[in-house]
């Protein structure tokens, strides 16, 4: 479904590379998680494949189809993004029901009259909340609110930036749960971008784990699982995320200055 | 158990003149040990922690049956007896390094500034020497050149390392830490919470630990105090949380997501109005 070839992106002429030529492969229907630690480049991708940002080189294809860097008004139909905080990525003074019709009238298809409140139901919302505004939701509420704007075009894609890492885990899970029905219901395909190996495993089928910029290893879920990964970085970021809670905690190392 | 370094009994926090009951009748002791606090946001877990520091805003009314540091009485304390007890005798770790250090100073006058406001005696020579084996005693490699960066140029990992420098340099009794390591990568958080757990044993402190983090209180704490809309609604050792009796607990529990088998369906929690009632589960010693 999405095709990345040796995709590089920088911010400002001589300036090294944020993203080093990395390249990988999303099957329809699948969900990839991309993980990594704070400053890897993980989300700068993610902004570059949905067309946030056009500063890029390499190739990024589409159903087969290479993508300019400027995007079509189509490619939005096709692709969605849910953002990291559902605080920040909703218009505080629009009304839940005018930020959700925005997507369509941008797009100039014709507004359903149940539009709204068939994807206000399809996230687990009550319809009646569309007359709210964002502040007068909790924070699932909210990202709720924010799958529903991405799902109102209908897209096969979906990009998803840390959609959980702003929330309780109690909430997380409900989120998780919804993201996973989805998917079933419409064989939509997920970018998942998360710095949680948990998040990313319940998620995911494949998973690239990134660090400085470039992926370090590929792997299937069923790896992750069985803690059968190559790469020492992986390893040690794997090992990290398990230790929660289990194992004793590792020595202190002293630190590199950074 | 000699006498607790904190112990708060019913202590009731409400803002907006009581419309707003943020805190409901919680009562902890704290020996020298290490307390976790877990809840939910909007639980009122930062609350508490900031009543003890008398932080909170004018608008909040704060009472309590008992609320006393080694035996003295902090809600009735003045606010300059405050001042001696901020810092000297009870440190705060806050959640995020980069919001919390003072962006226009180098960091190292950053910790001395706090050493030389609790000890006026020091000479601007002593209190840089005394910085210095601080931020040896965090691990931070190259003292002397981190001492001269400014907050933007360091990572988040040695941002929250400084934070705890500057916290333990007036050597208090009890730390508070509100989310110390929620803003860092797991791996540099495990770095992080060692180094704490070293020094909190080195120095025989006291600590609460605020979390919204099950594994890691789990792993870090050796009591948990599990909060749910202000109230404390279970106590336990925080090597018996598999076997947590609350539904709440075990409800925050399940529905944390696992790396190696993975349920289908996360279990979500649904809420019991009960649980605002009920009195807390386990002994509030």
């Amino acid at each position: 479904m999405i095709d990345v070839e040796n995709l590089t992106v920088r911010f400002g002429p001589r300036t090294p590379l944020v993203v080093k030529g990395i390249s990988f492969t999303i099957e329809r229907g699948k969900s990839f998680g991309l993980v990594g630690e704070s400053g890897c480049g993980k989300s700068t991708v993610l902004r570059a494949i949905s067309g946030l940002n056009r500063n890029y080189g390499g190739r990024i294809s589409l159903d087969g189809k290479p993508l300019e860097p400027e995007r079509s008004k189509a490619f939005f139909r096709d692709v969605q993004m849910v953002f990291q905080d559902p605080y920040g990525s909703l218009h505080p003074r629009k009304t839940v029901r005018s930020q959700l019709i925005e997507p369509l009238r941008n797009q100039h298809l014709p507004i359903k009259e149940n539009a709204v409140s068939d994807v206000l139901k399809a996230v687990g919302l009550d319809p009646g909340l569309g007359y709210r505004f964002p502040h007068q939701l909790s924070g699932g509420q909210r990202q709720r609110v924010a799958i529903a704007r991405a799902l109102i075009l209908d897209p096969p894609v979906l990009l998803l930036d840390e959609p959980t890492s702003a929330l309780d885990v109690s909430v997380q899970a409900e989120i998780l749960n919804l993201l996973a029905d989805l998917q079933k219901e419409r064989g939509l395909t997920y970018l998942l971008v998360s710095h949680d190996m948990a998040v990313i495993a319940h998620l995911c089928s494949r998973v690239a784990i990134m660090n400085g910029g470039e992926i370090v290893e590929e792997t299937g879920i069923e790896q992750i699982r069985s803690g059968h990964v190559q790469h020492p970085y992986s390893q040690r970021l794997l090992s990290a995320s398990r230790a929660y809670g289990k194992q004793e905690m590792r020595p202190v190392e002293v630190m590199n200055s950074a | 158990m000699t006498e607790p370094l904190i112990d708060v009994r019913n202590m009731e926090i409400s803002f907006a003149h009581g419309f707003v009951k943020a805190v409901r009748g919680v009562s902890f002791q704290l020996g020298r040990e290490k307390l976790g606090i877990v809840g939910e946001s909007g639980s009122g877990k930062s609350t508490v922690g900031r009543a003890i520091m008398r932080l909170l805003p004018p608008t909040a009314k704060v009472t309590a049956d008992r609320m006393t540091f080694k035996g003295a009485d902090i809600l009735a304390a003045s606010e300059k007896q405050m001042m001696d007890i901020r810092g000297k005798q009870i440190g705060l770790i806050l959640q995020d390094p980069k919001y919390s250090l003072n962006p226009v100073m180098r960091v190292g006058e950053q910790i001395a500034e706090t050493y030389r406001l609790h000890y006026p005696k020091a000479g601007r020579k002593a209190a840089e020497k005394k910085v210095l084996e601080m931020l040896e005693a965090v691990k931070i490699r190259d003292p002397q050149r981190v001492f001269r960066l400014y907050p933007h140029e360091v990572s988040g990992g040695m941002g929250q390392r400084i934070m705890i420098a500057m916290m333990l340099i007036a050597e208090p009794e009890v730390l508070i830490a509100d989310e110390p390591t929620s803003a860092l990568d797991v791996t540099v958080r495990l770095d992080v919470l060692a180094l704490l757990d070293e020094l909190i044993a080195r120095r025989n402190l006291g600590l609460i630990f605020i979390s919204h983090d099950l594994n890691l209180i789990r792993k870090f704490c050796d009591r948990v105090l599990i909060m749910y809309a202000g109230r404390v609604v279970e106590v336990l050792k925080a090597s018996e949380l598999d076997n947590a009796q609350h539904p709440y607990t075990q409800g925050l529990l399940a529905s944390l997501p696992s790396i190696e088998n993975p349920p289908a369906r996360l279990p979500t929690l649904t809420r019991d109005p009960s649980w605002l009632t009920q009195p807390t589960i386990g002994v509030p010693s």
